[in-house]
């Protein structure tokens, strides 16, 4: 795990892939807000501006990045595993909701132990939303795709009920939809003086480095990326393919759970009950950090960039919905980029991923004779 | 408790299993093929926002109609690329066509009219008797023809072939390329179909995320179905019940159920379906693979 100067340009060159991908998803999207007839110069300029143009700007990016990189390494966490976790946006907001719950008490403790108390109940109830769909890929081959969608869905009735309905016996403001306000002994301290860039961020980061230990060098971390590369010679080896996925599944969620108490306990104070549509930017922000924790800081400030910055574009005369468009086209560069990584030509310029993981691997082996042996049939 | 059962309520359960009925045809028809499609959301989107755009511009629903289905396929056709030529991930290409299928009309809905959100209201579809749109018999009709295209013709079983295990189809000569291509776009038609019903159809105009997960429902009604039309019918029949009550529920004075948990059903039901307590058969045998040839 040397930095020798070999590994120095591998890392450069698995960079490239992504940066030329945004690039291209960049020129594309200027494409289409020249077409509808505004001045994609202005409009990128103005984005850019709003992103990182003062103190101010720069702590919006970071509290944009926040839960996109820690919902980007909770799908990452399950997509090492060969996972694909599409359920981060409700283990976020169950997570945030407990956070919330837990937030809003009156329970007359210092903030050194209600703030930790705050987000343990983000780590488990998001851990918990997250086993589900793991425990039942282990154990009835349900297709986590399909179950962490339906839960997704599920969570957002059950919040608005639970808002609704239980407002009297849980801390619940029914007329802002969300939680009550939290104790001011469980705010998030702000980290940057003269912003509302909050210590979610710093939790984002640390989060990051403690997977990338977890993945590096810990037993766990192996056996997540060996179930990932190849169930199959997972198992030879002797590690559970059920146990394994079922653990990174409840880290992704814990995780993702922990992007929800940035949200309760730091920015507003409280959790609302609507959508925050984080966890379906997460899967870019994984993907363009190609599944690796530190890389994930990178893209996930990117992400953060975008959705900070895309309210400036409004004074171009382009509305912010187009930062969705462009998120879908980073995707697809991405994608397609991998593509060009598989053709020989390109693919020194072009490096494919570390790890070909993810339900991806059946693109290149779905005749792999282990995979059936291994893994209870799915249905999708 | 009597006349909350009326003609009105069966309408409606009616109007709101349509645009799921259409959109998860479209769903069975592709992962009948061996391609998971999540992006009906987006395909549904494109759709019900052109029909209406196309409406403003030439004055014809029906012209209108015809540019919503061109703006769905087209989002069919990136997906089809992305997952059949590329060979890419299946649930990324997907995700990207979702959103930039939302983004997209979003951003247009500015652009077009000037203000967030929401459209003007165009001229809808003609309606047959009683207050029903035209496109509403042609989801239904559509379940008996598609079934019989998927099991009583040469084409059909070339589809299957191509979803249950795409290398044996190749080897004995099928163009398994050309079959998902056909299904894939045949799920952005029919996707498509399911927007317009929402806007053309219904509601006259557009607004912003206006599907509302329905692409996803569709989903869980082809897995809830046990991939077959009739299946896919009866689920969203099923589904568009819990929409429908949930919506005069809203009207009637205390209801004894909450409007949530009405709408929560169909995720529920699908979670217990998938996970084998009522599952009689699973999903074709090559979902999510590629062929292997070239």
């Amino acid at each position: 795990m040397s930095s020798t100067p070999s590994r120095a340009r591998n890392c450069l060159v698995t960079g490239l892939g992504p940066i030329a991908a945004v690039v291209a998803a960049l020129f594309v999207g200027g494409l289409l807000i020249a077409i509808t007839g505004s001045d994609p110069w202005e409009a990128y300029r103005a984005l850019f501006d709003r992103a990182f143009n003062g103190r101010r700007a720069i702590g919006e990016t970071g509290i944009y990045a926040a839960p996109l990189i820690l919902g980007g390494l909770a799908f990452s966490v399950a997509f090492r595993a060969g996972m694909f976790n599409v359920g981060v946006e409700g283990q976020l907001m169950i997570g945030g909701f407990a956070a919330g719950l837990v937030a809003a008490l009156d329970l007359g403790l210092p903030a050194f132990v209600h703030i930790p108390l705050g987000l343990l109940a983000a780590l488990v109830a998001g851990g918990i939303y997250g086993f589900i769909p793991g425990f039942l890929r282990a154990t009835r081959g349900a297709h986590e795709v399909i179950t962490t969608i339906m839960l997704n869905y599920l969570c957002f009735r059950l919040l608005n009920y639970l808002i609704q309905k239980s407002s009297g016996w849980l801390p619940v403001a029914t007329q802002s939809n969300g939680t009550e306000r939290a104790q001011p002994e469980a705010r998030l301290p702000i980290v940057f003086d003269g912003t509302r860039l909050h210590f979610g961020f710093v939790i984002a980061i640390i989060a990051a480095i403690v997977l990338w230990y977890v993945f590096a060098r810990t037993t766990l971390g192996y056996k997540i990326r060996t179930v990932g590369l190849s169930s199959g010679a997972a198992a030879y080896g002797g590690i559970s393919w059920k146990k394994t996925i079922i653990i990174a599944m409840l880290l992704s969620g814990a995780v993702a759970g922990l992007a929800g108490a940035g949200e309760a306990m730091g920015l507003h104070g409280r959790m609302y009950g609507t959508p925050t549509g984080y966890g379906f930017t997460a899967i870019a922000v994984g993907l363009v950090g190609r599944n690796h924790p530190i890389a994930i800081i990178f893209s996930g400030l990117l992400f953060g960039a975008l959705s900070a910055g895309a309210p400036g574009m409004q004074s171009a005369g382009v509305s912010k919905e187009i930062v969705s468009v462009l998120q879908g086209l980073i995707i697809l560069a991405v994608a397609a980029f991998e593509v060009a990584g598989r053709i020989p030509g390109i693919r020194k310029f072009v490096a494919p991923p570390p790890s070909a993981v993810g339900p991806d691997r059946s693109s290149d082996d779905d005749s792999d004779p282990d995979t059936n042996t291994t893994r209870p049939s799915v249905a999708i | 408790m009597s006349d909350f059962f009326t003609l009105d309520l069966l309408k409606a359960v009616l109007r709101m299993a349509t645009p799921l009925l259409f959109a998860a045809l479209g769903g069975l028809v592709c992962e009948r093929a061996g391609i998971i499609n999540i992006a009906l959301e987006g395909m549904m989107l494109a759709g019900a926002f052109f029909a209406v755009a196309g409406t403003q511009w030439t004055g014809s629903p029906w012209i209108g109609l015809l540019i919503g289905l061109v703006a769905s396929c087209s989002l069919a056709l990136i997906h089809a690329i992305w997952c059949i030529t590329f060979r890419g991930n299946q649930i990324v290409a997907g995700t990207a066509v979702n959103l930039i299928g939302g983004g997209l009309t979003a951003f247009l809905i500015q652009r077009i009219w000037a203000r967030a959100g929401t459209s003007d209201s165009v001229e809808k579809l003609p309606n047959i008797a009683g207050g029903i749109n035209i496109l509403l018999p042609l989801a239904f009709l559509l379940v008996p023809t598609i079934w019989f295209v998927l099991f009583r013709t040469k084409q059909g079983l070339h589809i299957q072939a191509a979803g249950e295990h795409p290398q044996a189809a190749e080897s004995v000569g099928i163009n398994v390329t050309r079959y998902r291509y056909a299904a894939v776009l045949t799920s952005g038609l029919l996707a498509g179909l399911g927007g317009a019903f929402l806007t053309i159809g219904d509601l006259g105009r557009f607004t912003m995320d206006m599907t509302q997960g329905r692409g996803f429902i569709a989903l869980a009604a082809v897995i809830f179905g046990g991939w077959s039309p009739v299946g896919a019918m009866i689920a969203t029949l099923l589904f568009g019940s819990s929409q429908a009550v949930q919506i005069q529920a809203q009207a009637t004075p205390n209801f004894p159920i909450s409007s949530d948990l009405l709408l929560a059903l169909p995720y529920v039901l699908t979670l217990i379906a998938i996970t084998g307590i009522v599952r009689s058969r699973s999903g074709p045998a090559g979902l999510g693979t590629h062929a292997t040839a070239h």
